[in-house]
């Protein structure tokens, strides 16, 4: 079986694989390759060694908006956790119209970022309005306005993952805490959210990681206004590499310190998840 | 944890924050039947006789964006690039996890790699390579899609597949079937709720993905929709309302017709990526 299986290579595994070549492995390597070069194309760079990452840590813009990223994926992660969770310990329980809340709430993650961000910047405008301001008013105004739209939108996603793992809790658990006197709160804090906490550690590392991420939301909503402060790191990566010529480089050095705060992520979420296999 | 007290209260208190939270929406729905002037000055304001100018905004916004092409791009791309790579990605899966020798495994691994990559690592050098190969149309992106996409498929099919027994490939090769008829007759049938997953996961992001086709497409000749609203906010002085809002409303239009159409899946298809992914 495997032996005549290997032969099939060419077939089933082939064709990904030429693809995965043409659309990963070769423009990543190249990417890496590059981030220690000085180039305007691919094919005319010269060999700087670790000269754009020390011009990339005197970038003030980059190191802002790495303060500035890190602060957005840490409130978005637990604002939106926190209610998706409140949401959904609420939804499992027999409420009329349920799977009716259920289904707007989840709604708006099927919008693509850059429509919920001009979306938003009608309601937001529209309300700053009153105080003759706008959304592209200070840094703050920018950041708060995101934080409330990647809330408006996530909240149902995660919403839909704790109703699952809320779901599969089994009933007679729950009984028995209440034959044992448990309050209702006792119930919540001791039993359901240490049963629930896969869910509590994939959500929260799907935040964060997307929180790193964010770029359309961010491109339509302040385009990193005013002054490029509320830049997060895409966008800011963006900017470097296409608003500023002679800096491609250092956006591509920029773009390794982002590939490696977004692993460090996954490298932590992994052992949270390969730990607790462990222990049970 | 069935019963529940105060349950009026709570199904009024919920229906209170759905209609909070359709507002936006809504509030977009309404500013496009306005004239462009009063969408800005008075955003929250319902068209009366003098605001309301009927499906002008549609119109305008439909030729300035080119957004009946770009919706027809949108789809090319979706659909072609989502069963490739359900096709390709299955197909890999099954070989990786049957095989298992060294090579399947490095491979393996290389596809772990690519689900952690974000996109910025890859665009300067992507679009470059994209264009170097002639892939810079809607037909080409189906190629980059599968291979910058292959990532999170992999991952759930090798999950899924190792999960089959062996004894099922095993009987249809004494039935005399070969690899072939083995994958597509037996085992792609047997993985049909993880393609279900990926399907909606890929969907998903491919008809929302604005930054890939933005960079590696010709987009003189080819726009998605995300990038004819972005396009229609970037090519003019002063963004014209209107034009804008009547976009906004057409690009929502098939996201939630198909919510309504499959919504058990995407909801069944979120919570099987999340779990794996």
């Amino acid at each position: 079986m495997r032996r005549s299986l290997i032969r099939w290579g060419w077939l089933f595994a082939g064709p990904t694989t030429l693809a995965f070549m043409i659309g990963f492995v070769v423009p990543f390597g190249l990417g890496i390759y590059l981030s220690f070069t000085k180039f305007t194309t691919v094919t005319r760079s010269t060999w700087v060694g670790v000269d754009n990452y020390v011009r990339l840590i005197g970038d003030q813009t980059f190191l802002h908006s790495l303060w500035y990223t890190s602060a957005f994926a840490l409130v978005t992660s637990v604002i939106i956790n926190v209610a998706a969770f409140a949401v959904a310990y609420m939804l499992v329980k027999a409420i009329r119209g349920s799977n009716l809340f259920r289904s707007v709430f989840f709604m708006p993650n099927l919008i693509g970022g850059i429509v919920l961000g001009y979306i938003w910047l009608l309601l937001l405008n529209g309300i700053l309005a009153y105080w003759t301001r706008s959304i592209t008013y200070s840094e703050t105004y920018g950041f708060w306005g995101m934080v409330m739209l990647v809330c408006w939108q996530q909240i149902g996603y995660m919403m839909v993952i704790y109703i699952a793992g809320l779901q599969s809790i089994p009933e007679d658990i729950l009984e028995a805490a209440r034959v044992d006197g448990a309050t209702g709160r006792q119930a919540l804090f001791q039993v359901v959210i240490p049963l629930v906490m896969p869910a509590i550690t994939v959500c929260t590392f799907l935040t964060l990681t997307s929180g790193f991420k964010m770029f359309d939301q961010n491109l339509a909503l302040t385009n990193g206004a005013p002054s490029r402060l509320s830049e997060l790191l895409a966008l800011n990566i963006f900017n470097t590499f296409y608003g500023r010529p002679g800096f491609e480089g250092v956006g591509q050095a920029k773009a390794v310190i982002f590939l490696l705060i977004v692993a460090a992520i996954a490298f932590v979420q992994n052992r949270f998840a390969s730990s607790r296999e462990t222990a049970q | 944890m069935n019963e529940v007290k105060h349950g009026r209260f709570w199904t009024v208190f919920f229906a209170l924050l759905c209609v909070a939270y359709l507002f936006p929406i809504a509030l977009v729905v309404v500013n496009s039947f306005k004239g462009k002037v009063y969408i800005a000055s008075e955003p929250f304001a319902l068209p009366n006789a003098e605001t309301f100018v009927g499906l002008d905004n549609y119109v305008r916004g439909i030729e300035l964006s080119g957004f009946l092409e770009a919706f027809v791009w949108s789809l090319v791309i979706t659909v072609g690039a989502t069963a490739l790579i359900l096709l390709g990605t299955s197909m890999t899966a099954w070989w990786i996890v049957r095989v298992n020798n060294g090579f399947a495994k490095s491979l393996l691994g290389a596809f772990l790699l690519n689900l952690v990559v974000p996109f910025q690592m890859v665009m300067f050098t992507l679009a470059w390579v994209t264009d170097r190969l002639g892939l810079s149309n809607p037909f080409g992106l189906w190629v980059i899609y599968l291979g910058f996409g292959a990532g999170l498929a992999v991952f759930i099919f090798t999950g899924f597949v190792k999960g089959i027994p062996i004894e099922l490939d095993e009987a249809a090769l004494i039935d005399g079937c070969g690899p072939v008829r083995t994958f597509f007759q037996v085992i792609l049938p047997v993985m049909k709720p993880s393609l279900i997953t990926v399907a909606i996961l890929e969907v998903m992001w491919l008809w929302n993905d604005y930054l890939l086709p933005y960079l590696s497409m010709d987009i003189k000749k080819y726009k998605t929709i995300p990038i004819a609203v972005q396009y229609l906010k970037g090519g003019y002085g002063s963004v014209d309302m209107g034009a804008m809002m009547g976009v906004l409303v057409l690009a929502m239009i098939p996201v939630v017709a198909f919510y309504l159409l499959s919504q058990k899946h995407i909801i069944k298809g979120v919570v099987a990526g999340a779990v794996k992914g």
